[in-house]
Formats: structure tokens, C-alpha cells, sequence
């Protein structure tokens, strides 16, 4: 080979999106004022995991997993900033929700329904486990549990969710 | 700078932002005792360490100490045998002095005891070069006032009596020698005889008729009947009664009161009053108060060995 140089950006027959100035910083602070509002005023709205689901669903269109993790990273240290958890908390699950996203993203059609369904599942219950594992290693609390039904429940509800709301983010990208 | 392969960038960037948020919350958590995370994760990071370096400067010093160390300990081995050497003459130097002071401190008791009493205290300080006599040399002479004849105590008993006198110096005839003597009594009948030296420890009280009761550990005073020593200063105790058929005396062994082997400082009596004794704690028990004298043979008189006077 006369190059050197090695791809490494998404499969060739995968498209890139590009969204709109704004909103990216605006969708995650909608996010973040939702996620803190829904639980005041209903209890079940708890499992709701807004944040997670916006940093998913970008780090799945953008497939860049370096602009992946580092906004997994913002919206995870502003939910910490926004919530009781220490800063760090979501930060760490959001950061690894968006490099596993985006590295994803790069290498499979996430684009239909049903993958985006079993995406956020997975996901979810992949934030929680991360979020558990942080919580039980460093704060020494064992109250955390990795798998329980509310949790499972909770993955499919927001998997539920996020089939509405992707559909509706998909209508701010840049036509290609 | 290291280039970092484009493809490892994400995932160095990763790394990089997990770990500063995980330090981000160790700053942030309290584990027990309120330390903070990052505390006691730097602790347990550098503990190892601590322990590694601990281990070698003690391995070090270990060496040192066993090994080489070892070439100064056989000087500081002699060292200390010599330090050892002059602790123990000091030691025995210092229980010297201290028996010395016990000794004091017994005739300053005596004489506190009868302070009314003229006596002189005076060190022995050398014997006679004549193993056969019995004489040691006191440091006080007659510039000190002290004249010949006169008696030689310690608080245990009778010594002897003063007969030589230099101006400062004096020589003792002790009870011992077999030219000394000294009017005596037995203290519980009050028989009277002269206890005379026999050049061996034991001394002989000697005219004590066989008809006299007598028992051995029986108190032996003076009688006051030499003109030299007052009345019931302690001589002896009685060791050893003998009945002689052709004799009408018992032959009687005393032991001397005073050690008389063994004299440092004595006292000398300037005076023949009569002593008020009192029960010291050295002295062997003696009756304060004298009854009446039973008539009793008359002592005789006792031969000065040497009658020569410096003066």
C-alpha cells in the first residue's frame, strides 16, 4: 500500500448527520429542565431518563465517538451539577453511554426503529449498571442494585419513549 | 511530544475523561471519619512506597549496624571493660565509705550519749610491725591531750589503753596482748576478777572462784578497780567455763566485746569518771544502774608492757 493512513471514521456506507446550530445545547438543557421537572409533579416520571436518551440519540447520528463522549460528559456533569449525586456520578456513565454510542453508531444502522428500540434497552440498562457500579466502588453505598423488574421496566419505558422522540429530533438534522 | 495514533485518540480521550471525573468525585466523597476519597487513595498509592523505602533504609541500617558497625565495637568493647574496671573500684570505694560512715555515725551516737563524758574520737592508722604484741597506732597524741594509761573504747566495748604518747600519735595496747589487763566483773553476780589478754582471740577472766555460778553468754564489765576504765563498760561475753581440780579458780574464756580485729576508730576515755551508759544500738546489752560490789578478789596490778613515755 502506497498510504499510510488508516480510516477510521464510520463505515463508508453510513451516513453522517449533521443537526442545525443550536440544537444540540438546546435539546440536552430541554432535557435537563424536563428530567428535573416531570418527578415533581409525577412520581412514576422517576424512571424517565431524558439526558440519557438525548446523549444516545446523538452520539448514534454524530458517530464521532471523541464529540460522543465528551457530550455524554457535559450533559452527565450537568445532571450531577443539577441533582444531590457528586459530580462525576452520571458524568462517567454518560461519558462511556456516549463513546459506546458513537462507536456504535459508526458500525451499524441505528437508524431503524427497532434498533434504536433495542439500542436504548440496552443502553439504559447499561448507564444504570455503570452509574451502580460507580456508586457501590466509590461512595461504598450498597443500596444500588445492577438488575432489578423496576429497572428493566424502566429501560423499556424510556425505550418506548425514545421511539417517539428520536423520530422528532431526526427532523432538525441538515438535509444531507 | 509522542504522536498518538488518530485511532487511539478517542479512546485516549476517553480514558482521559473518565479518569479526571473519577478523581473529580474522589475530591468530592467522604469515606468514614470524613476523609475525603482522593485522601485515602493517595495514602494506599503511596503507603506501598512508604513501606518499600521503610524496608530498605531498614535493611540498610541493619546492615550497617550488624556488619559494619561491628569494626568500632571491639574498641568500644575495651572501652567499656575498662569503664567497667574503675566503676568497680569506685563501687568498692563507695561501700568503704559507706561502712566508714556507718562506723562514724556509731561512735557520734556513743558520744552523743555521753556527752557529759570527756573522749576523744581518734582513727587507726597502723599496727605494730611485732606479730607477738598486740598495739595499733591511733592519730592522736598528747598534743590532742591524751596521756598515757588512759582507756581505748569503741562503742561495742573495751579496746585496750593508751601506753605510749607522741605529740601526734599514740600506741594502744589492745585487750588482746598477752601483757594487758583490765578489772572486771561478772555482770549478773558481780563477782569481780581481772580479765587479762592471752595473745589469742579469746580473753580469760581469771580468780573466779569454782564455788561462783557462772554461765556461758554471761556479760563480763569493767569494775572500775584498775583506775582506768570506769565502772560497766562492756569487756566480753563469758564463751567457755572450765573447773580445775588442783585449782580453786575456774578458767573462764571471753570473747571481747570490741572487735578487736578489726578497729578503724575508737574512742579515748580522757577522764575515769564513771559512765551513766545507755543501751546503744552496737553496744552489748549493759546494766545502767551498778548495784553494790561483792567483795571479790582484788584485781592486781596490771604490768605496763612498755613503760617508756615520749615525754
Amino acid at each position: 500500500m502506497e498510504s499510510s493512513e488508516v480510516y477510521i471514521g464510520p463505515e463508508p456506507h453510513i451516513e453522517v448527520h449533521k443537526y442545525y446550530a443550536g440544537v444540540v445545547p438546546v435539546t440536552v438543557l430541554l432535557a435537563l429542565v424536563l428530567q428535573a421537572f416531570f418527578p415533581v409533579y409525577i412520581h412514576t416520571a422517576n424512571y424517565l431518563e431524558l439526558p440519557l436518551l438525548v446523549t444516545l440519540y446523538f452520539a448514534l447520528s454524530k458517530r464521532n465517538p471523541s464529540s460522543g463522549l465528551l457530550l455524554g460528559m457535559v450533559v452527565g456533569l450537568l445532571q450531577d451539577s443539577l441533582s444531590s449525586t457528586p459530580l462525576g456520578l452520571y458524568g462517567i456513565a454518560k461519558t462511556l453511554v456516549g463513546y459506546l454510542g458513537s462507536s456504535l453508531g459508526a458500525r451499524i444502522d441505528v437508524e431503524h426503529p427497532i434498533a434504536r428500540f433495542l439500542l436504548t434497552v440496552s443502553f439504559y440498562l447499561f448507564h444504570h449498571a455503570v452509574f451502580t457500579l460507580t456508586t457501590r466502588t466509590l461512595l461504598a453505598q450498597r443500596n444500588e442494585t445492577y438488575l432489578t423488574v423496576p429497572i428493566l421496566i424502566a429501560s423499556l419505558v424510556n425505550a418506548v419513549i425514545a421511539m417517539g422522540l428520536f423520530p422528532l429530533l431526526d427532523r432538525f438534522r441538515k438535509p444531507s | 511530544m509522542i504522536a498518538i495514533p488518530s485511532r487511539h485518540r478517542s479512546l485516549t480521550l476517553l480514558a482521559g475523561v473518565v479518569v479526571a471525573q473519577v478523581l473529580l468525585l474522589a475530591v468530592q466523597i467522604k469515606r468514614e471519619r470524613q476523609v475525603r476519597l482522593i485522601r485515602v487513595w493517595a495514602v494506599e498509592l503511596i503507603s506501598p512506597l512508604q513501606r518499600i523505602g521503610s524496608w530498605t533504609v531498614q535493611g540498610a541500617e541493619h546492615g550497617w549496624g550488624g556488619y559494619i558497625g561491628l569494626r568500632s565495637a571491639q574498641k568500644e568493647n575495651d572501652a567499656m571493660r575498662a569503664e567497667l574496671d574503675r566503676l568497680k573500684v569506685r563501687n568498692a570505694e563507695l561501700e568503704g565509705r559507706a561502712l566508714e560512715a556507718d562506723r562514724l555515725g556509731a561512735l557520734l551516737n556513743f558520744r552523743g550519749a555521753h556527752a557529759d563524758t570527756p573522749m576523744i574520737a581518734a582513727r587507726v592508722i597502723g599496727g605494730s610491725p611485732d606479730s607477738g604484741s598486740q598495739v595499733v597506732n591511733i592519730d592522736r597524741g598528747s598534743r590532742d591531750g591524751l596521756r598515757r594509761d588512759m582507756g581505748v573504747i569503741t562503742p561495742d566495748g573495751v579496746v585496750g589503753k593508751i601506753f605510749a604518747v607522741y605529740p601526734d600519735i599514740s600506741q594502744v595496747l589492745l585487750m588482746g596482748d598477752k601483757e594487758s589487763g583490765v578489772g572486771a566483773l561478772l555482770a549478773d553476780s558481780r563477782t569481780q576478777g581481772p580479765v587479762k589478754g592471752t595473745g589469742e582471740p579469746l580473753l580469760s577472766l581469771e580468780y573466779i572462784s569454782s564455788d561462783e555460778k557462772v554461765t556461758v553468754g554471761e556479760a563480763v564489765l569493767t569494775s572500775g578497780q584498775d583506775r582506768i576504765f570506769p565502772k560497766d563498760l562492756p569487756v566480753g561475753r563469758v564463751v567457755d567455763i572450765k573447773s580445775d581440780p588442783k585449782s580453786p579458780f575456774m578458767k573462764i574464756r571471753v570473747k571481747p566485746a570490741a572487735h578487736l580485729d578489726r578497729l578503724e576508730e575508737v574512742l579515748v576515755l580522757q577522764t575515769r569518771q564513771d559512765l551513766n551508759l545507755k543501751k546503744t544500738p552496737d553496744a552489748d546489752t549493759v546494766p545502767v544502774a551498778s548495784p553494790a560490789a561483792r567483795p571479790a578478789p582484788a584485781a592486781p596490778a596490771l604490768p605496763a608492757k612498755k613503760p617508756s613515755d615520749a615525754h
